[in-house]
């Protein structure tokens, strides 16, 4: 793939990223980026993060071959990352203590972050706690009320969880308020954005915290005696912002053998517009600017940000990360859909066949990844992203199959 | 980057120099009362402007409504989903301006919205159809000149200034970068924060223009937290124009049109005078 350039000087994967904030936060991206740059030449900052994230999150993760599953479909070997095994039981707590250290460093002792499942609300938390931060989490109504744990679990953990009760109520909503809150303490306050979008430096900060992920994992895969000994031929990731995606395809960039599959929130179905596919719906879907970056927007014909549907909290967004846009357009990742329905069996499925309960989020790169084992020989392998467990989705769950819970 | 020097002062460039004018050097500023275009609603948005205007107000910021005004408080937020709950759209909004021209509306006015509405409009039909509307200039709070080189572009061939803000925490070297690229008059947010009136203005607000008023000679208009006359009477001490918004829209829902326009009067009358009031 010859010089993978991205982002330039100024935060621009090709035509997407950009800085596209008020005046009040410019300076503090730009001190956010000198410090991001400083930390990641600095062996003792680095040293104190791998050292956390070894000792603290219980990385490396492992791979885990998923055997019943993929004897039940009958086609490629599917292995899972298995990121449900992390502390905090998600992907999110490792950029969350990479950031979360990065405010440390800046000498910003209040910590403020937006979450949609919790996930990153949770982890943040967890991050605060550790290092004694100040740490306020906003989070939509209506997300509150569909990850109750999580808004319980971030509480305990010390943090003060302030609902948004403007627009959708969900995570666009929760990311408007993080921002005006930064804006008004920008001084004294780092925001911990969870995902690989925003304003750069944001995504680039993300994707390095969360590389880690692909790290591990191509070393296991290559790894005969805890993985097939050789490079997938796809990886899998379920896409909302897209930070898990971006971690784990990231170190396989340039191998190019290597198909790597986003997975959007495909609601309802695409033609209804109860959906987050950014990729899958040209009618809707537009570049735009929102939350500080260019990349695909839903929208509708006057540029008002578009209410969007999944059953997933996490992947219920407007918006997709501004290298996802890039890495689309290059042709080196491809972008496709799981409905509500495909995401719920595979739940279940995974649950029932391997013991692994995935979060709802995860199980859209699951069932992908099932549609595609039935396609590809007994040969190939297939990685997939686990990138949480499901603990917080029970009582969703439940409440849409029932008790008996025999889907699949 | 364009950083080439703008030609020299076009019809619509001049006419923010022209409303300034009285107020540079002096103790008195501008008034400029900032309505979001729809609001209470489509119909009665002509009407509330014109009462503005009746009012003493010297120039205008009208708002075209976006669904995700993360630099606007809950006054604003609010006043512009209703606006888009009835409907409003850019292209309605710059019909309501160009309804307002064709009455007789002769002062400057800037249109203030989000960048996305506009990328779905299309930068250049934006622009273009702006002008043609009557607007003078372009307020996109989400816009640094970073990201701004097509649309300056585009707004110095149809003769609009693109009106850049400054922010408490902007550095020098801001400061500097953007007075540079600033064209009609720069926004200067008071406060370190979002859209809305404010019991007290930050300490430092006098410094914060002095620090810029050392960049430049292009008019400084401050905004954001401004509410009461007192406070806008101090503002103009140091400004040239003074910027109000979100305690308009308060005073609609408490007392309809008659006490914004009634408001209205006593802060363009505040700003206006040169007795001596309180200091900030």
């Amino acid at each position: 793939m010859g010089e993978y350039p991205w982002p330039d000087e100024h935060g621009h994967y090709g035509p997407y990223g950009g800085r596209f904030v008020p005046e009040t936060l410019m300076p503090a991206l730009e001190a956010l980026e000198r410090a991001f740059r400083e930390a990641s030449r600095d062996a003792a900052f680095r040293q104190e993060l791998d050292h956390l994230l070894r000792t603290y999150v219980g990385r490396p993760t492992p791979v885990t071959y998923a055997r019943r599953l993929s004897e039940h479909v009958g086609g490629a070997r599917i292995y899972l990352k298995r990121e449900d095994l992390a502390h905090t039981g998600a992907h999110k707590i490792n950029n969350a203590l990479g950031q979360a250290l990065l405010a440390v460093r800046m000498g910003k002792r209040r910590i403020i972050a937006e979450t949609g499942a919790g996930q990153h609300g949770v982890a943040t938390a967890t991050a605060a706690a550790l290092l004694g931060l100040e740490c306020v989490v906003y989070m939509g109504t209506v997300d509150m009320e569909r990850q109750r744990p999580n808004v319980f679990r971030m509480r305990l953990l010390g943090a003060q969880v302030r609902g948004v009760d403007s627009g959708s109520r969900t995570l666009k909503d929760a990311i408007n308020e993080a921002i005006r809150d930064w804006v008004t303490h920008v001084r004294t306050t780092h925001y911990l954005l969870g995902s690989a979008l925003g304003p750069h430096p944001y995504p680039l900060i993300v994707r390095e915290f969360q590389s880690v992920i692909g790290r591990e994992a191509r070393a296991q895969m290559l790894d005969p005696r805890v993985g097939p000994g050789r490079l997938p031929d796809v990886v899998v990731a379920c896409v909302g912002g897209g930070s898990n995606a971006i971690g784990i395809f990231h170190p396989f960039l340039e191998d190019e053998g290597v198909r790597l599959v986003g997975v959007e929130a495909g609601g309802q179905g695409i033609a209804g517009g109860a959906h987050a596919a950014r990729f899958a719906d040209p009618r809707r879907a537009r570049v735009g600017v929102l939350h500080g970056t260019r990349s695909y927007v839903l929208q509708d014909e006057d540029g008002q940000i578009a209410s969007t549907h999944s059953v997933s909290a996490g992947l219920d967004y407007a918006s997709v990360g501004p290298e996802h846009a890039l890495l689309r357009d290059m042709g080196r990742a491809e972008y496709t859909y799981a409905t509500d329905k495909e995401a719920l069996d595979a739940f279940a499925l995974l649950s029932r066949l391997e013991g692994i309960i995935p979060a709802l989020e995860s199980a859209h790169a699951v069932a992908h990844a099932l549609k595609l084992a039935r396609e590809l020989p007994r040969d190939a392998v297939i990685l997939v992203n686990l990138s949480g467990r499901g603990d917080k989705d029970l009582e969703t769950v439940q409440k849409i199959l029932g008790e008996g819970a025999t889907v699949g | 980057m364009g950083l080439q020097a703008v030609d020299p002062p076009q019809r619509e460039l001049t006419a923010w120099a022209r409303g300034f004018a009285p107020y540079m050097g002096t103790r008195r500023a501008a008034f400029m009362p900032y309505w979001p275009l729809g609001y209470p609603s489509p119909q009665q948005t002509v009407d509330y402007v014109q009462r503005l205007v009746a009012a003493g107000a010297d120039m205008l910021e009208l708002g075209i409504p976006f669904s995700d005004p993360l630099a606007d408080g809950p006054t604003i937020q609010e006043a512009t989903q209703h606006a888009l709950a009835q409907g409003m759209t850019v292209a309605r909004g710059l019909h309501i301006l160009r309804t307002l021209r064709e009455e007789g509306l002769r002062i400057p006015v800037a249109l203030m919205t989000y960048i996305n509405p506009i990328l779905a409009y299309g930068q250049e039909r934006f622009v273009k159809d702006a002008a043609e509307a009557g607007a003078n200039g372009l307020i996109i709070p989400d816009m640094p000149p970073e990201e701004g080189d097509e649309l300056e572009g585009l707004c110095r061939s149809h003769h609009l200034a693109l009106i850049y803000l400054l922010a408490p925490t902007s550095t020098e070297e801001r400061i500097r970068l953007i007075v540079r690229r600033a064209t009609g008059f720069l926004y200067l947010v008071s406060v370190t924060g979002i859209t809305g009136a404010r019991e007290q203005l930050p300490p430092d607000l006098a410094e914060f223009v002095h620090r810029v008023r050392e960049h430049t000679s292009l008019p400084l208009a401050v905004g954001f937290g401004i509410g009461r006359p007192d406070q806008a009477r101090a503002v103009a001490r140091v400004a040239d124009g003074v910027i109000v918004g979100s305690a308009l829209i308060r005073a609609d829902r408490e007392g309809g049109i008659e006490a914004v326009e009634a408001l209205a009067r006593s802060l363009a009358r505040a700003v206006h005078t040169d007795e001596e009031g309180s200091t900030l």
